[in-house]
């Protein structure tokens, strides 16, 4: 007989160290999927007991209370209460418990035991309590909560081995039902107090780094110069440690191309996998290295405790167009992509100010317009200097991502002062003790994230670049014909259509071309031209130079810039629209933020270029 | 004195928290956090520049950052 490994969840309140404890217990076997019907985030693992029995344990959102303020909260109340539908209830909780902030994680702690579950505590960062001059007594924790309590510290895997053992038994034999929680708030805090003060063996004032850290990075002048010095620093790296990476891997797919073109005779199926394939999928993979070093950032400042100090920064200016510092977390996340910038707005706890976030994320330069805006910038900005150290080409690089921020503070003032017609912002968070991140943890993170950018490159971009290239192929033009293939073919029909709307703002037929499959993405919008002209290229060796000059020969000044603002609006990604239908609960918002990005676009592109076309360019 | 007057590090206790002039959900989320009558504050750091907005506070053993509006809603008394 099969039987379903028990189910453990670890929940606790944010900043407890749950994930750094979830990954040291089950290591790198996770899975990230949803939660039936809602789209949080559902992280789970394997992990075994000393003899090798395997648990299911899954990592619940972090939360303050079973109360929820934000879905992700909700999340975790229904999993915890088996109220999910679709979801089996946990056989066990795991409480992670902060041990140097247990004055306020154990009235939520109480909270959960009441739920009369088999329940273990791990009383964890106890090595961090210890280094602010902290000492606790287990045995009295335990006994004042009726229920094992183990210290650990997860990034040290110190303490996971009496931990299986504890949830092992607590599994085999149900802990008699305890006292019922206090029914108020203020009645379950001052208990949680009772007891932390109970625990508390002795208490000096320790080193408190956190606090030492925070007079400088929370600095009202100083903190403002770093942030922006981390910003810089973050954007240059983006862009100068990512040249050698993406070297390579331009000559890996140059030699399986050559390696094709030497092995298959000329044809349809070597078409398909040169021009089709390697030339779209490769010239999207090529980004790989920017988009992770923009992960890894994001992933150091919020693994050190650093990104809610940003969001302190930065509230005063946010509250500016009506939004708060808690905005500026997933803004920053949209830098790389505005997916995980989206799902990350479920912690902002203002349902107004979440949904002006949702619709402004796109706006944040995310990582896959790089390509075009790289490609485009160096076939028509001169690499001339403009100045020490300052190139032109950066310069205008670094405009375009500031015409993104600036419009995207325009549409949230109007957003919230006439379409959710917000009065007031809040901010209202946690500051966590800094601590180091453990590569590890990062590492991990890092390689789901490539793994969903992989994922998509061969998914959504493969599909996409393949039937572009169908489109682009056939019909065939009859041989000796003075039109060329690509006006021939299906989609140079279909941008016949196309063209007349995109006209009056300087596109050419290419450019109608290539926003169609750009939908799906907009790095795509490379591949397409790359596709098109490797297509249309009349011998190999035009084929073989690149996307580049060949834009510069056909297009104007006026017409490229017109493209490069275009993109700074344009809302083309179909996965951005499918994330904001779900976090929005429907296709009203969804289609809101496609038309007035759109019409920005629109606007923006004709405006550059009828402004291009007066200065004679 | 409002919490929001408090002179910086200076280690106060909450006397009474006007709820009422708070919206619930920031009422609910600050009572999650530990803000309770009785409790020890200390107003650690404020914001940037000219705003002096919002303030990062020292609540038990936790670090929160508020704003003043919320600030003002919550009274402390000094020790003797």
């Amino acid at each position: 007989m099969t039987q379903m490994p028990p189910l453990v969840a670890l929940v606790g309140n944010p900043n407890a160290g749950k994930s750094a404890l979830f990954n040291a217990l089950t290591g790198a076997r996770q899975k990230i999927a949803n939660y039936p019907g809602v789209t949080v985030e559902r992280k789970s693992g394997r992990a075994a007991f000393a003899d090798g029995r395997p648990v299911e344990m899954i990592d619940l959102p972090g939360a303050y209370s079973l109360d929820p303020d934000s879905l992700d909260e909700a999340v975790t109340r229904d999993v915890v209460l088996g109220k999910l539908e679709g979801h089996r209830r946990p056989d066990a909780l795991l409480i992670v418990l902060d041990a140097g902030n247990l004055d306020n994680h154990l009235r939520f702690a109480l909270e959960l035991i009441a739920q009369g579950l088999p329940t273990v505590v791990a009383l964890n960062m106890i090595d961090l309590a210890e280094r602010d001059g902290l000492r606790l007594d287990v045995q009295i924790l335990a006994r004042a909560l009726g229920v094992p309590v183990i210290e650990t510290v997860a990034v040290r895997r110190r303490g996971l081995e009496p931990l299986m053992t504890a949830l092992d038994q607590a599994l085999n034999y149900p802990r008699p039902v305890t006292e019922p929680v206090a029914a108020s708030f203020g009645a379950q805090n001052q208990r949680a107090r009772d007891i932390a003060r109970s625990a508390i063996i002795s208490e000096t004032t320790g080193r408190q780094w956190t606090r030492r850290l925070d007079a400088v990075l929370l600095h009202p002048v100083g903190g403002v110069v770093i942030l922006l010095g981390l910003l810089f620093l973050m954007f240059q790296a983006v862009y100068g440690w990512s040249e050698a990476p993406i070297g390579w891997i331009e000559s890996g797919f140059a030699l399986l191309s050559d390696g094709i073109k030497n092995v298959l005779p000329d044809g349809l199926l070597r078409s398909f996998l040169t021009d089709g394939v390697i030339a779209g999928v490769g010239s999207v993979i090529v980004f790989l290295p920017q988009i992770l070093i923009l992960f890894l950032f994001i992933l150091l400042l919020e693994a050190s405790g650093y990104m809610t100090r940003a969001a302190f920064v930065m509230d005063r200016l946010m509250a500016a167009v009506g939004l708060s510092g808690h905005s500026f977390i997933p803004l920053l996340s949209s830098f790389a992509c505005a997916i995980p910038g989206i799902m990350a707005t479920r912690t902002i706890m203002d349902q107004k100010e979440r949904l002006a976030t949702i619709l402004i994320a796109p706006l944040m330069t995310c990582s896959a317009r790089l390509p075009v805006y790289t490609v485009i910038i160096g076939a028509f900005i001169p690499a001339s200097s403009v100045g020490p150290g300052i190139g032109l080409q950066g310069l205008v690089l670094f405009g375009l991502y500031i015409a993104g921020i600036l419009g995207a503070m325009l549409a949230a003032a109007v957003i919230q002062r006439f379409v959710t017609q917000s009065r007031t912002s809040s901010f209202l968070i946690e500051m966590p003790r800094y601590q180091w991140p453990r590569p590890g943890d990062i590492a991990i993170n890092l390689w789901q994230r490539a793994w969903v950018f992989l994922r998509r490159a061969g998914t959504i971009i493969f599909a996409a670049t393949i039937i572009l290239w169908a489109l682009l192929s056939f019909p065939k033009a009859p041989e000796g014909s003075n039109v060329s293939q690509v006006e021939y073919s299906v989609a140079g029909r279909i941008a016949d259509g196309l063209e007349p709307i995109v006209r009056p703002i300087g596109f050419n037929h290419d450019i109608a071309l290539a926003l169609i499959p750009a939908m799906a993405a907009r790095e795509v919008a490379v591949s397409a031209l790359a596709t098109v002209y490797a297509i249309d290229a009349a011998d190999e060796d035009a084929a073989a130079t690149s996307l580049g000059p060949k834009l510069a020969a056909d297009w104007s000044l006026a017409t490229a810039l017109a493209f490069l603002a275009w993109f700074v609006f344009a809302p083309q990604c179909i996965s951005t629209i499918a994330v904001t239908r779900r976090e929005t609960n429907g296709w009203k918002w969804p289609i809101f933020m496609v038309s007035y990005l759109f019409a920005l676009a629109y606007a923006a592109a004709g405006i550059t270029y009828w402004t291009a076309r007066s200065f004679g360019l | 004195m409002q919490l929001d007057h408090l002179p910086l590090n200076q280690i106060a206790v909450i006397r009474a928290i006007d709820w009422e002039s708070l919206p619930d959900q920031e009422g609910h989320r600050l009572r999650s956090l530990g803000f309770e009558p009785g409790v020890t504050i200390e107003a650690l750091h404020k914001g940037i520049l000219m705003w002096r907005d919002p303030l990062a506070v020292r609540v038990g053993r936790m670090t929160v950052a508020l704003r003043s509006n919320v600030a003002a809603a919550i009274d402390c008394t000094l020790p003797a």
